[in-house]
């Protein structure tokens, strides 16, 4: 019955946080407390899964395919545990970086709501069920990013929820389509059935309309624009929170109904996949080099990276995905630590725009070398994770003969390096600009703490890459038999 | 009816995508919440149109045989309710955007100024 913790607690805290909204200590020490916990249960999750093949339970004693089915396997189990750390450390930063006018206003509740959303969808194992867990995710991340209600930020929030509302739209569209020819929503037993059919002329609709929804949600060319625009609006450590965990739920989401849903025209969307990965990572690293705004670069690096992590879906053999996973996990450490180092270059200098900053090498090394870990794990220089991340990926590729995309893979490292070093040459390393009087702000402690140790689990999934690939290469083998995942849910 | 409903479905997803490219922003949520009907009708004609059956049968056990399907039509009662909350909160947010800059004109979306 652990797996049903991931989803019950954040609720519980969450019920406990709103209605003690104005004890601020009691709120960020409980949040921090709470989310420790999270990653404790994700840790024993994950071992469970690891050691004893997929964990399926029914909730409410109702049979698959019946009832609805929670549903973890060593893919999930991964997502979950690297959302809860991610979480940890977001709470740590937040103390020391978030007005409290808005800590007080409902930000930690919220940030609960949120996690149960990113949990949920991460374990469910009933369509339906996933569309509400993306609602209880996106309802939380609406309500945070327009929180404080600045005009820019409520320009931002405009965007965010249309786009975010249409995507959903496109969900509940296919879920109904696929209903109607299938009569089933849970995942398994749906996979199940359509591995019987003769050919895929019903679902293909169905699943373009998946496609397109889940595309939007983790930002794939031609759907990204929406990123950009809004998440550079709020408080970093709100847009910290969101890059680590919310697009990633869109990439998880792709993986999990391509591995289960993909049966017949498998060419097709291969190439298709492939062709929107290439364009998604090489127009995103493209479009960071051009900008000055330190949040706009990382946001447009985002979509970028998960370029990358599609790569690997396209791939599709075991070590692809497994590449990938381990790419997702390396990405969501690392943009996270970016994102706080630059709120911390904020603190220190009060601006983001990279014409206004400079001379921070001099002032103090230490912000610097917190900038610079995650930077380079996201360029890709060993020994950090992010170059394990890509190593697989282009090893993957090349196995599978896919020698294109993996060329376009290589080349966008080149550019990522780029737009890291941009960041790391005008805001660290130039003289200060004259014209401009720096502001002296002192760094708050809590975000301090919280960018290393951020930057020690960076490092730590790099030095630890090999035992982390073999869980991974278990979930890249687990994602390319679906019937593990099926036989699972149905008890076969 | 079955045609009727499609042809209402059609209609309201045009005057959706009518509504979310006009320039004012209180009829952008207008055509979300078209959007919303329209998917939430299109969920109930894909899952199965039985007219004059209930969905549930008090004392049959075991007929079943042309009874109306009850799942899609609890699916559509939690897509109103969540679309229901969605659509209060950018109702919310619309008229804070109002408040604060007096206009509900697209253009004041662009971050040019």
């Amino acid at each position: 019955m652990i797996l049903i913790l991931p989803i019950i607690l954040p609720l519980l805290f969450m019920v406990v946080l709103i209605f003690t909204r104005r004890w601020l200590f009691f709120q960020q020490s409980f949040s921090l407390v709470g989310s420790v916990v999270l990653t404790a249960i994700s840790l024993l999750i994950l071992l469970d899964v690891y050691q004893n093949g997929i964990l399926a339970i029914q909730p409410g004693s109702w049979d698959a395919p019946f009832g609805i089915t929670l549903v973890a396997d060593t893919f999930s189990a991964l997502m979950l545990l690297t959302t809860s750390f991610v979480a940890v450390v977001v709470m740590i930063f937040s103390p020391g970086f978030i007005d409290k006018e808005r800590q007080t206003a409902g930000y930690y509740p919220l940030a609960f709501g949120l996690l149960m959303g990113v949990n949920g969808a991460f374990i469910t194992g009933d369509l339906f069920n996933m569309y509400v867990w993306y609602e209880v995710m996106l309802t939380s991340s609406f309500v945070l990013i327009a929180l404080g209600g600045s005009a820019e930020q409520l320009r931002g929030s405009i965007k965010y929820v249309t786009i975010n509302f249409v995507a959903s739209i496109f969900f509940v569209s296919a879920i109904g389509i696929l209903y109607g020819q299938a009569g089933t929503l849970n995942m398994a037993d749906l996979a199940a059935k359509m591995r019987t059919w003769e050919s895929g002329t019903y679902i293909n609709s169905a699943l373009m309309l998946f496609f397109i929804a889940f595309s939007v949600k983790s930002a794939l060319v031609p759907f990204f624009f929406w990123l950009p625009a809004s998440y550079h609006t709020p408080p970093i450590a709100i847009t910290a929170l969101f890059a680590g965990t919310l697009t990633k739920v869109g990439v998880y989401t792709l993986f999990r109904f391509y591995s289960l849903f993909v049966v017949f025209d498998e060419q097709f969307w291969q190439i298709f996949i492939l062709v929107l990965a290439g364009l998604t990572m090489f127009i995103g690293v493209l479009m960071a080099a051009s900008q000055f705004d330190i949040r706009k670069i990382l946001s447009f690096h985002i979509i970028s990276q998960v370029g990358y992590m599609v790569m690997g879906l396209g791939i599709f053999t075991a070590t692809g995905i497994a590449g990938a996973i381990y790419f997702t996990m390396h990405n969501m450490l690392s943009k996270t630590n970016t994102f706080l180092a630059g709120g911390l270059v904020y603190q220190r200098s009060g601006s983001y725009d990279l014409k206004y900053l400079g001379g921070l090498y001099k002032a103090s090394p230490l912000l610097a070398l917190l900038f610079f870990i995650p930077a380079m794990s996201l360029a890709g220089i060993p020994p950090l994770p992010g170059f394990f991340g890509k190593f697989f990926l282009i090893k993957g590729g090349f196995e599978a003969q896919q020698y294109f995309i993996t060329g376009v893979a290589i080349l966008t490292g080149l550019f990522t390096l780029f737009s890291m070093v941009k960041i790391w040459n005008e805001a660290y390393w130039k003289k200060e600009p004259e014209e401009v009087k720096q502001r002296d702000g002192k760094v708050h402690p809590a975000a301090l703490t919280a960018t290393a140790v951020l930057a020690i689990g960076v490092i730590l999934l790099g030095v630890f890459a090999g035992p982390v690939m073999e869980v991974c290469l278990d979930a890249g083998h687990q994602m390319v038999n679906p019937e593990m995942y099926i036989n699972a849910v149905l008890g076969r | 009816m079955l045609i009727l409903l499609a042809l209402l479905i059609g209609v309201l997803y045009g005057a959706a995508v009518y509504l979310l490219l006009r320039r004012n922003i209180f009829k952008l949520i207008l055509g979300l919440i078209f959007l919303g009907h329209a998917t939430n009708l299109l969920l109930f004609v894909a899952g199965g149109l039985t007219s004059g059956k209930p969905a549930f049968l008090r004392g049959l056990q075991n007929e079943t045989i042309g009874m109306s399907d009850p799942l899609p039509q609890a699916l559509i009662l939690t897509a109103i309710v969540i679309g229901l909350g969605v659509t209060a909160f950018a109702l919310t947010l619309v008229y804070r955007f109002y408040k604060v800059t007096k206009t509900v004109d697209f253009d004041e979306l662009s971050e040019n100024e």
